[in-house]
């Protein structure tokens, strides 16, 4: 039993911070690796993904992709704009993370900006075919299904694939490079009304799960946007031939996040359904 | 049934020469390597022509062509490639007569098919597409739309001058050059073309046309200096040439199989059902990749739409492709007409129940009846895997989500059709359907305004209208 002396001085007991547990997030829990695996990333014990995690994760997003795509365009913009609501209100908690204002500013105004394309896209890129004949036919854009992400490390990289991809009905399997930076954001997501299963993130080491990711059947697409390796990115390419996946190759260059990304983000993750039906009395 | 008196179009309008060069920089050249083959009429195992077989060296050649012409042919303004396809468009429509014959006698399509449906669309396509080369900036993908660079295009029998149109239309209208390989049982008809380019004046090395078999289109498509391969034919050479492109940064779009449902709604008008179930299935001996390959009739209309398309397939007229009065006419190949064989055997092997009309078959050339399975289940090999043939699996459903949940169980996506009234179901039907195109009360319409395409291993890219276009520009 300690002594307490009259002379020692007594000092105010420092409170220790509650740390947070970095898990995965699948189907809108924050499960472990099933695994049991972890690494250690800026000090922190982070879930190292398995490629059981990875088929997990692809069942929550099939499970999830009807009821996402067959909601209102109206109502998936309105979450999509909650996330950059929830975005704002957690700035503190990514500037502790190392995310420049820049970035930030960038990241919520990109998320605002996608989440205003839920209900135009069909416009712009579908429209009324003039056929020769009495024919009504239309052709509107539809989400491919399940897409398949090697995302890249900055919070604004992350942003710039998960949004294209999510806003037109697709859900997505995120494997991320930032652990504590894409598991911030997913706990954005899950306070922002977007269904379970619609995004899930894995951390780890994606050249270990990005391979069964791009050979499983139930993967619509994959996008390689992430992928660091030119050798790697064709190996997986390759893979995902087997199944005829859609796939975004990584660019060639550095990408600027930054500059206006376009419509190809949006639309590369979209087919294009046609409608005939004939006219007459 | 009364008889119908024979009604042969003249072949005397198509002159064939005994051999084809390949062309290559404007002008006809044997090959250097590779040596030659033979294409027949697959209606007599008549031999039409000898055809050029080209060798590594000789698609070197073409694509180099084709490199070099593409400074030139892509500075020129949109307006004057425009008036080079709407001359083209033009030139196909003064000799149709001659290329619906030569179709015909080469793929052993009927007549009235070469005549009626392919050449008219495929003049439409270059005139489509001649419109929008002075117009890319305003198709919505992007300010400064460019063109790709050399393309090289693989395309099937099925359709040959059709899907030729389909490839070198866009290809050219946003500026690209091409070298093309036409099927090695169809090359006569892109042969025909290369003299409708001369005719028009096209630039030499704008298109070139290589003929030969599977190694010819694997060394074109896997050739280095090749910008943007597109491909349309089985899906299992997709996925190997998916599996070649990867990594090489190459643009690629690809038309793959298909195993259509085409749904028929206890309310449909049955006599319309049928006529769309019979186009759906028996236009072009079947050899369609968007055929409505799977019948899923609602349980209680099954029977009586059965005994219609039973007295319709009936009165269908199989023979002479060059007979204005024949529906069906020859399979392409004997390679064809065995894997339909062996798997329309598999079929019966399998405990679905087999049923033709009475029909003749002539003695020379390669010839399959209509046919249709019934009692077949989703796990028959004959409801899985696409036939190509004039060959039908049928199978019932009681509800609308059975019906759309069978549909939808297939790994390809690229058509379907919906037979009902009903105007809600059609588009509540429509919505659920994974498949590219989606005929209602309909089936097997095609426009060069409309996008086709498919879904899941159908593909991916989009031919025909605006969406057409983005396959072609960077």
């Amino acid at each position: 039993m300690p002594k307490t002396s009259k002379t020692a001085v007594v000092a105010e007991p420092t409170r220790l911070t509650v740390r947070k547990t970095y898990k995965l997030y699948i189907g809108g829990k924050f499960p472990r690796s099933e695994s049991g695996r972890t690494f250690v990333a800026d000090g922190d014990n982070v879930a190292l993904a398995s490629r059981k995690d990875a088929r997990d994760a692809v069942v929550a997003a099939r499970a999830a992709q009807g009821g996402w795509a067959g909601a209102t365009a109206y109502n998936r913009g309105q979450v999509l704009y909650r996330v950059a609501e929830m975005l704002e209100a957690r700035r503190a908690e990514f500037v502790a993370l190392g995310v420049s204002d820049t970035e930030l500013n960038a990241a919520v105004d990109r998320w605002v900006w996608y989440a205003g394309w839920s209900d135009k896209i069909a416009q712009v890129a579908g429209g009324a075919n003039p056929v020769a004949g009495p024919f009504f036919n239309i052709s509107a854009p539809e989400p491919t299904g399940v897409v398949a992400v090697v995302a890249p490390a900055t919070l604004l990289g992350l942003v710039s694939v998960i949004a294209p991809a999510i806003v037109t009905g697709n859900t997505a399997v995120v494997l991320a490079a930032d652990p504590q930076i894409a598991i911030t954001l997913a706990e954005v997501f899950a306070t922002s009304d977007v269904p379970g299963g619609v995004v899930n993130i894995l951390t780890g080491r994606y050249a270990e799960t990005a391979p069964w990711l791009a050979a499983h059947a139930d993967v619509n697409a994959l996008d390689l946007t992430g992928v660091e390796h030119p050798e790697l990115a064709a190996e997986l390419e390759r893979a995902a031939a087997g199944t005829l996946k859609r796939v975004i190759r990584p660019a060639t260059g550095a990408v600027d996040f930054f500059a206006d990304p376009g419509l190809q983000p949006i639309t590369a993750l979209l087919e294009t359904k046609t409608v005939w039906h004939p006219k007459g009395y | 049934m009364f008889e119908y008196a024979p009604a042969p179009e003249s072949r005397s309008v198509v002159s064939l020469d005994s051999s084809y060069g390949l062309f290559i920089d404007g002008a006809f050249d044997p090959a250097r390597e590779g040596g030659t083959f033979k294409t027949v009429n697959p209606a007599s195992e008549e031999v039409l022509a000898e055809v050029a077989s080209a060798g590594p060296e000789d698609v070197d050649r073409a694509v180099a062509a084709a490199r070099r012409a593409f400074g030139q042919w892509s500075a020129l303004p949109g307006s004057e490639r425009a008036k080079y396809l709407f001359r083209i468009a033009r030139i196909i429509q003064e000799r149709s007569r001659e290329l619906a014959v030569l179709e015909s006698l080469d793929n052993g399509k009927p007549i009235r098919e070469s005549r009626d449906v392919d050449l008219p669309l495929v003049a439409a396509h270059f005139f489509y597409y001649a419109g929008w080369a002075d117009k890319l900036a305003y198709a919505g993908f992007g300010p400064d739309p460019r063109p790709i660079g050399v393309a090289g295009q693989v395309i099937p029998w099925n359709f040959p001058l059709l899907m030729l149109a389909w490839k070198i239309a866009p290809a050219l209208a946003t500026g690209n050059t091409v070298v093309l390989k036409p099927a090695e049982t169809t090359p006569l008809s892109a042969l025909f073309f290369a003299d409708v380019c001369r005719q028009a004046e096209l630039p030499p090395g704008v298109v070139n046309i290589v003929t030969g078999a599977g190694d010819t289109g694997a060394y074109l498509v896997a050739h280095p200096d090749v910008d943007k391969v597109a491909f349309t034919g089985s899906t299992e050479v997709g996925r190997e040439i998916a599996r070649t492109v990867a990594g090489t940064g190459k643009r690629l779009s690809l038309e793959l199989g298909g195993k259509a449902a085409n749904i028929v709604f206890d309310d449909a008008p049955i006599d319309q059902a049928v006529e769309g179930i019979v186009n759906g299935i028996f236009f072009n001996q079947g050899h369609v990749c968007c055929a409505g390959s799977r019948l899923l009739v609602q349980e209680s209309v099954a029977q009586e739409l059965l005994e219609s398309l039973k007295r319709r397939m009936s009165t269908l007229r199989l023979g002479d492709p060059l007979d204005k009065n024949t529906d069906i006419g020859a399979i392409n190949s004997a390679a064809q007409l065995a894997r339909i064989t062996e798997l329309t055997e598999i079929g019966g092997q399998e405990g679905a129940e087999r049923w033709s009309p009475a029909c003749e078959l002539p003695d020379r050339g390669f010839w399959f009846a209509p046919t249709i399975f019934t009692g077949v289940t989703q796990a028959h090999r004959i409801a899985r895997e696409e036939i190509f043939g004039p060959v039908l699996s049928v199978l019932t459903f009681r509800t609308p989500a059975e019906a759309i949940e069978k549909a939808n169980n297939t790994p390809y996506g690229l058509s379907a059709g919906v037979w009902t009234e009903k105007g809600s179901q059609i588009l509540a039907v429509a919505d659920k359907l994974r498949a590219g195109v989606v005929w209602a009360n309909t089936f097997n319409k095609f426009d060069p305004a409309s996008p086709f395409g498919g879904y899941k291993e159908s593909g991916y890219g989009r031919e025909g209208g605006r969406h057409g276009l983005e396959a072609y520009l960077a």
